[in-house]
């Protein structure tokens, strides 16, 4: 029987930073496909906004809210104890928490390094990690990371970043054919220029030098991000794993 | 722990992991071979003996490979916290 509909309804779902920008849209378009989830972030007042707007669109029961700072374990942890506590299994993981700080790589000072690092690559490490032993058991689970287009082909001022989000590709293969046999696949999304917080700043002269690299000729939302990693994280996506999946209108085709 | 401790942890674990008889779980017995476990039952269950066991370290990948029969992985265990 053909389902198209990419529903997750009975779906328990943790994503990683989800406050703010793609991991909220996430969050939201997960809700909205029936999911359970939990959704987290590091700062209490992002956190709380995001939560109010998902309980006031009706959505309370069948959401949970963690403040934690995924880069450290005990931190992590609380976010899989509260969703099994809560609704007794992980079917998905989203590694979307993220974090940039731009600098020429002969300029860049060690903590800008590790911070970068930690908060990207080292959270994805952490989450995988806790999410397999429970996905391991039930023979079943959906892994998805949140890489960057960045990952597939450098940017300049971005060493940390991209090696950060390349690390989280190589993660990603890695475990994909480490999970397989228990029937857990394992893929990365790849944004490109997607507006979030995160882009907000960039000048107009950025932009127009951007937009001549994207055949689409136009900035993706986070709407359009979610909806791939929905799909990722749906149970049509099943003989898929193992794969960077572009989300940039074009911007890298190879 | 005692050894007897320990056996009867491990045959818990086993029992509850693999839903065989406490009467099937003897020394002698092979995951593989009398208890009915595939290799991803292997891997769950030297899990499942590292969380339920303080070894204070996990359990060496070559060390892990050798634990094939309830004897080997009750020797094992004996020999990190035995006395």
């Amino acid at each position: 029987m053909i389902d198209v509909m990419c529903s997750l309804e009975n779906k328990i779902a943790i994503v990683t930073g989800s406050s703010r920008g793609i991991g909220k849209a996430i969050a939201e378009c997960f809700l909205k496909s029936g999911a359970g989830i939990v959704l987290n972030g590091k700062t209490k007042e992002n956190l709380e906004i995001a939560e109010k707007e998902l309980i006031d669109a009706g959505f309370s029961e069948r959401m949970i809210s963690i403040q934690a700072d995924v880069s450290k374990p005990e931190e992590a942890k609380k976010l899989f104890d509260a969703a099994v506590d809560r609704f007794g299994r992980v079917d998905i993981l989203v590694n979307n928490a993220g974090v940039f700080k731009n600098s020429l790589l002969a300029r860049m000072d060690e903590s800008e390094w590790d911070w970068v690092i930690e908060n990207n690559l080292k959270s994805a490490y952490h989450c995988t990690k806790l999410a397999a032993k429970i996905m391991m058991k039930q023979r079943a689970g959906r892994i998805i990371n949140m890489s960057s287009v960045v990952a597939l082909g450098g940017n300049p001022f971005q060493a940390n970043y991209v090696a950060s989000k390349s690390g989280m590709d190589g993660l990603m293969m890695a475990t994909a054919k480490e999970l397989a046999p228990f029937g857990i696949t394992v893929n990365s999304i790849a944004p490109g220029y997607i507006k979030t917080d995160m882009t907000k700043d960039f000048t107009e002269q950025m932009v127009a030098d951007i937009l001549k690299f994207i055949p689409l000729n136009r900035a993706g939302t986070a709407v359009e991000v979610a909806y791939a990693v929905k799909f990722l994280a749906s149970d049509e996506s099943s003989y898929i794993t193992g794969q960077v999946i572009q989300v940039d209108g074009g911007r890298v085709i190879r | 722990m005692t050894k007897e401790e320990i056996t009867k942890k491990v045959t818990e674990i086993i029992v509850k992991k693999l839903g065989v008889t406490e009467g099937e779980v003897t020394p002698a017995a092979s995951y593989v071979e009398d208890l009915g476990a595939d290799s991803l039952d292997q891997v769950e269950l030297v899990m499942e003996f590292e969380d339920s066991f303080s070894l204070g370290e996990k359990i060496p990948e070559e060390e892990a490979a050798k634990l094939t029969t309830v004897g080997s992985t009750i020797e094992y265990l004996v020999s990190k916290l035995g006395k």
